[in-house]
């Protein structure tokens, strides 16, 4: 009597002599020998584990992922714009520009010397871990480069900001005019590598898709921040500026620069800056970056009145999110790429496991 | 002192994992989760901040002679992994704190109580062994048991190993023994027995060395480990560019605004 379940005869192999001489040898075989000398079946397609040329070992990465959270690349944005601003700010003051354009600039610098230090110790997680930075001073980690030039950026960008504010409030005064520009002097000067020391940290690492650009992520990585600082003042008002129009028009170029260097590589190592969510995020913050300010402020240049106005602010607008995300995007990569196994390895991606 | 080194030979390894217990115990290590990764099976994945020690479970397909195996079967060979302890060493460098140094006995040393959780360590080993603990913050590795070796004592896991698979000593002379070792193994038909020894990088020799079998890499260890420090003049340089660029456009833009506006 059959089972009323089974709907179907069964799939399977129809018994016949060789099938059944087989069972017979085996069963001799392991009678003669206590043992069987078989591989057994490995079915087509079964995830069999094997370490080899193709699969290292068993394809698990070799590398660890980078443990930074989500205060690291706000940190190199803000870092990147508030030491641009310095600069701005030290150069426009020193060459007599508008003075609310000066000002605007040291209040970006001095905001950056309070949110930076902030933004580390929470990724520290206890502010007094800060304070272990500060013990020694080590020129070949670009960590302690960064954060010593954090701090002489400290020293500078607030004093010059301070100074400035106190001397529209209650009128000029020679000391406070000194301070302000001691403060601005120093606040530029590390202001400088403060803008892009950054692109030399994540570059000096194991990291495949960071250390292959480390010749052009500092330059990538200021530009963008400079992008972000001209944006910045531009939507604080300061957006008759032809410096500042400049400023952003140069950085623009140079970032479609480093964008079009990087989609012209066909490397495996930089598929995730092109490939993937990373991918779409360094692409989206390069074109916000580099091409749509460039040609807003093309077309801003070109207009005028109201219009020119508006096409102006979009592009700073645009250069700013662009530059946020330059930042997201790569840490993101950096992830991506300590993920993939094959590339410490030196295995080739045409080499497919044969197994 | 004398510089010390660890000898791993992968061919006496019978993964029996009484490194890794010995490695937790004596260093204090909670249990981390003892989950079949389905990769033959290794139970514990990689080195981190919990795992000093791993061993490796290598399996590779059917290859007659190898191992000493019936032609039908895999081979399986094992192969305690643990921090190199590299001559030139990325994390080391690396470390913004000073908290990593190098030890009397040649080792690398991250004193706990100056780590301050940056986690550079993190992405400047190019081995991947050290890692950020996410529960207390600061970064955890071997610590090529600095606290026995003060005491005169060897590692615990070298001591607790049952087959001398792990081997310590002072590094030329294991060096010297590993040779004799490879050498010994070639002439007994293991024509694919080698030294895995980091020597021709910028990492510049490891104190961890290993005695394989064929390609280094079935066992994770990569062909060509390089010290970060090596980026660092070409990152360096284009920051110098970059910054020039940015003074440079900076005084031209405002100087040539100053001009317009003065005439
Ligand atoms: S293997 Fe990694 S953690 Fe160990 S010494 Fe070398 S760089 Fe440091």
């Amino acid at each position: 009597m059959t089972d009323p379940q089974l709907r179907t005869m069964p799939a399977g192999r129809t018994p016949d002599i060789s099938s059944e001489q087989r069972l017979a040898e085996i069963r001799r075989e392991a009678g003669l020998h206590g043992a069987v000398k078989a591989q057994g079946i490995r079915p087509a397609g079964a995830p069999f584990p094997a370490a080899s040329e193709e699969t290292g070992y068993y394809g698990i990465p070799l590398l660890k992922e980078p443990a930074w959270t989500w205060e690291i690349p706000l940190y190199f944005f803000v870092g990147g714009a508030a030491g641009s601003a310095a600069v701005i700010g030290a150069i426009a003051s020193y060459t007599g520009a508008d003075r609310k354009l000066v000002r605007d600039a040291q209040w970006i610098a001095a905001a950056g010397t309070v949110l930076s230090p902030a933004l580390l110790v929470a990724d520290l997680g206890k502010p007094s871990r800060f304070l272990n930075m500060l013990r020694v001073f080590k020129p070949q980690s670009a960590m302690s480069v960064g954060v010593w030039t954090l701090v002489g950026f400290s020293a500078g960008a607030p004093a010059a900001a301070f100074a400035g504010f106190l001397q529209d409030r209650f009128g000029p005064s020679l000391p406070l005019r000194i301070i302000e520009n001691a403060g601005q002097a120093v606040s530029m000067a590390f202001g400088l590598p403060f803008s892009n020391y950054t692109g030399v940290l994540i570059g000096a690492t194991a990291i495949p898709v960071w250390n292959e650009n480390v010749g052009n992520l500092p330059i990538h990585f200021g530009a963008s921040g400079l992008s972000a600082a001209v944006g910045m003042l531009e939507l604080m008002g300061n957006d008759k500026s032809r410096a500042l129009q400049a400023l952003g028009i140069g950085a623009a170029m140079v970032e479609c620069w480093e964008g079009f260097r990087l989609e012209s590589k066909a490397k495996p190592n930089l598929e995730p800056v092109k490939r993937g969510l990373s991918g779409a995020i360094v692409r989206t913050g390069g074109l916000l970056s580099g091409p749509l300010p460039l040609v807003l402020r093309v077309a801003s240049a070109m207009t005028s009145g109201r219009q020119s106005k508006r096409l102006r602010r979009f592009a700073a607008a645009s250069a700013i999110a662009g530059s946020l995300l330059t930042r997201i995007g790569w840490i993101h990569a950096g992830h991506v790429s300590a993920r993939d196994w094959r590339a410490p390895l030196e295995i080739p991606r045409t080499l497919i496991a044969k197994y | 002192m004398s510089v010390t080194a660890f000898l791993t030979d992968s061919t006496l390894c019978i993964g029996c994992k009484a490194c890794e217990v010995a490695c937790k115990e004596w260093n204090g290590i909670g249990e981390d989760g003892l989950n079949w990764s389905g990769n033959s099976y290794d139970n514990t994945g990689a080195l981190g901040h919990s795992t000093w020690r791993h061993v490796k479970f290598v399996e590779h397909m059917p290859e007659a002679g190898f191992g000493g195996n019936a032609p039908e079967l895999n081979t399986w060979a094992f192969s305690s992994d643990v921090c190199k302890h590299c001559e030139n060493a990325g994390c080391l460098e690396a470390c913004p704190t000073g908290s990593i140094v190098r030890t009397e006995f040649g080792g690398v040393y991250i004193q706990p109580d100056i780590c301050n959780g940056c986690a550079y360590c993190v992405v400047a080993c190019p081995f991947g062994v050290v890692q950020r603990n996410p529960d207390d913050g600061r970064a955890f590795k071997c610590t090529f048991c600095y606290d026995r070796q003060k005491a005169g004592l060897i590692p615990a896991c070298a001591k607790a190993c049952p087959t001398e698979s792990i081997q310590f000593g002072e590094i030329e002379s294991l060096k010297l023994r590993a040779k004799e070792r490879v050498e010994e193994l070639h002439s007994r038909g293991m024509q694919d027995a080698n030294i895995y020894d980091s020597a021709d990088t910028s990492v510049g020799g490891i104190h961890a060395m290993f005695i394989v079998r064929g390609d280094p890499r079935t066992y994770n260890l990569p062909p060509k480990a390089e010290v970060p420090t090596i980026y660092l003049r070409k990152g360096w340089t284009s920051s110098a560019i970059a910054a020039a660029m940015l003074l440079g456009g900076t005084l031209l833009a405002f100087l040539a605004e100053s001009q317009r506006g003065g005439a």
